[in-house]
């Protein structure tokens, strides 16, 4: 058989490898993407099965309804202070981890635990602890008087507070395996060159650790900016809408109003805003990358 | 000054640990608290298994248990099904387009899942899908799709490519190189990916909602978010169901603690 023709085959048959993965791919994620865009430009109630093109109405509908502007300005609050509280908790935490010393092994796996329990469930727990008749948190909590769950502007507060606690951990093991990667040798002639503690930290590992941090916040802010579990365990997005984030408020008029219409709509502005924030991204690692 | 750094670490590893565990572990106590001592100060008077056995008892909880079961088990064949012989293709052969289907993975993983939600209900409505457990596989299957992707080809170039070669060099075909010769050798890596499809499937809440009407057929996260709605606030029995849901996990996670923390690194360690 000749190279070319050997060469041909071979392609042929690594196509017909990753057929049905691109087949899965194409016709559940970006068929019904397209799909959304499409029942966008209608006005579809799924009660009544009615269904008729409107053009770009619903997008004029969402430009006036200050519900939605709401629910993106919260959705990016949330995601902005929640990934900056577990970025700077998980640093002294992989830091922690990273040192030798007795139960490290056991550390670790007890690092896992909040990863491995399901977001509703933490969501439950954490219901619990912030309870306003039982929970211990309000009988620890300075403010004692306050209920949570039940404050505008405490209860999003709350939610952060679960999405912390989860997902730490995970962003925690990240920057971990980034100070694996370090190698011992730098620290080690730095000593002999006379640098102290803080030197080591802000001249060797925060710089080489870059490419783990921006990794841990790019994976957590797309993560954060379509939170949805655990919000709609602890307020369904209450009181007063108060908590209602671009996921909560789209499920909302999709499922609870049967508006496929608008609910898709604010889908697709849902999708645009998380694949722009993650362009972006992007964008900034790789120019990181190549500096 | 030595034991008082070292006096710190241990505040620090006891701060930590509380923070870790706290949560849960007061969850457990709870579950196993009389239902009249809840929200009392200090310890209870003593413990029960009665909200347990309460959980245990209901039938639709049970279900759920049992749903969650098989559509995250279904789900981990199918993603590796597909994933595995993609995944070998991507490391090995000469894949066309093989960027763009990589970085569309890593789309696809970015994806808000409520973006997706109104075409594929009414796609599952049309098949008569809507409302089953096999309604709920293929999302799951496509959106753990893109973490079995990248975790399998990573895994597939870390065997060593004399292998491979050599069986094509004795006669293999692709397809049996892969078969006979790679998968054999390939449990650590598979194993790795199961676990974290299956964690992945057993946690999902939003397409489970959505889809799934029948109390009967609930998987478990949503039987757990509406415990309450149901019934009139039994904080000891969502306690005790919330436990029963976590423990299988929290065994897998410390059995597997070392292969979990590699698969969720991997792709830190290379970029």
């Amino acid at each position: 058989m000749s190279l070319a023709r050997r060469l041909r085959t071979e392609r042929a048959q690594a196509i017909l490898f990753v057929a049905p993965a691109v087949m899965v791919l194409v016709a559940v994620a970006l068929v019904p993407i397209l799909a959304a865009l499409w029942l966008s430009f209608h006005r579809s109630i799924l009660l009544f099965g009615e269904r008729a093109f409107v053009g770009l109405d619903n997008y004029a509908l969402l430009l006036r309804d200050t519900r939605f502007h709401a629910a993106l300005l919260r959705t990016l609050y949330f995601a902005a202070v929640a990934v900056t509280i577990e970025l700077l908790l998980a640093l002294p935490i992989a830091l922690l981890l990273h040192r030798a010393m007795p139960g490290r092994g056991f550390l670790r796996a007890a690092v896992l635990i909040p990863w491995a329990i399901p977001t509703v469930v933490s969501a439950r727990i954490w219901g619990w602890l912030f309870n306003p008749d039982y929970g211990l948190l309000p009988r620890l909590l300075p403010a004692s008087d306050v209920n949570w769950l039940g404050t505008p502007g405490y209860a999003l507060h709350a939610a952060i507070v679960v999405d912390v606690w989860k997902t730490t951990p995970f962003v925690a093991l990240l920057l971990l395996a980034g100070l694996q990667g370090i190698p011992e040798d730098l620290y080690r002639a730095a000593r002999v060159d006379g640098a102290g503690r803080w030197t080591l930290l802000t001249r060797i590992t925060l710089p080489l650790l870059m490419p783990a941090i921006l990794l841990a916040l790019l994976f957590r802010t797309l993560d954060a900016l379509r939170v949805f579990d655990a919000i709609w365990v602890l307020t369904e997005g209450g009181p007063a809408n108060t908590t209602e984030t671009l996921s909560v408020y789209a499920y909302k008029t999709l499922l609870r109003a049967g508006n496929f219409g608008y609910g898709s709509a604010q889908s697709v502005v849902t999708f645009l805003v998380v694949m722009a924030v993650g362009v972006i991204y992007l964008r900034v690692l790789g120019a990181g990358r190549e500096g | 000054m030595r034991n008082l750094t070292r006096l710190g670490r241990v505040l620090a590893v006891a701060a930590l640990l509380t923070f870790l565990l706290g949560p849960f572990l007061w969850q457990g106590l709870t579950s196993l608290t009389p239902e009249a001592e809840l929200g009392g100060r200090g310890w209870p008077s003593h413990l029960t298994w009665r909200a347990w056995a309460g959980a245990l008892a209901r039938e639709d909880f049970l279900w759920s248990l049992f749903n969650s079961l098989v559509v995250a088990a279904a789900t981990t064949c199918l993603c590796l099904l597909c994933g595995a012989p993609a995944a070998f293709a991507l490391a090995r052969l000469p894949v066309p387009g093989r960027g763009l289907l990589l970085g569309g993975a890593l789309a696809v993983s970015m994806f808000p899942p409520i973006a997706v939600v109104s075409p594929l209900y009414l796609v599952l409505q049309q098949m008569g899908l809507l409302d089953t457990r096999a309604g709920l596989v293929l999302p799951y299957a496509t959106f753990a799709l893109p973490l079995t992707l990248w975790l399998l080809t990573s895994f597939f170039r870390q065997i060593p490519s004399e292998l491979y070669r050599a069986a094509r060099v004795d006669g293999c075909t692709p397809f049996q190189a892969f078969r006979w010769v790679l998968l054999p050798v390939s449990g650590p890596g598979l194993a790795t990916t199961a676990l974290l499809v299956f964690v992945f499937a057993w946690n999902e809440f939003l397409f489970a909602l959505s889809f799934i009407h029948s109390p009967g057929r609930r998987t478990v996260p949503v039987a757990i978010s509406l415990f309450a709605a149901e019934h009139a606030e039994p904080w000891a029995e969502i306690a005790a169901a919330s436990v029963i849901a976590t423990l299988p996990l929290l065994v897998l996670t410390v059995l597997f603690q070392r292969r979990i923390v590699a698969g969720l690194t991997a792709g830190a360690v290379k970029a």
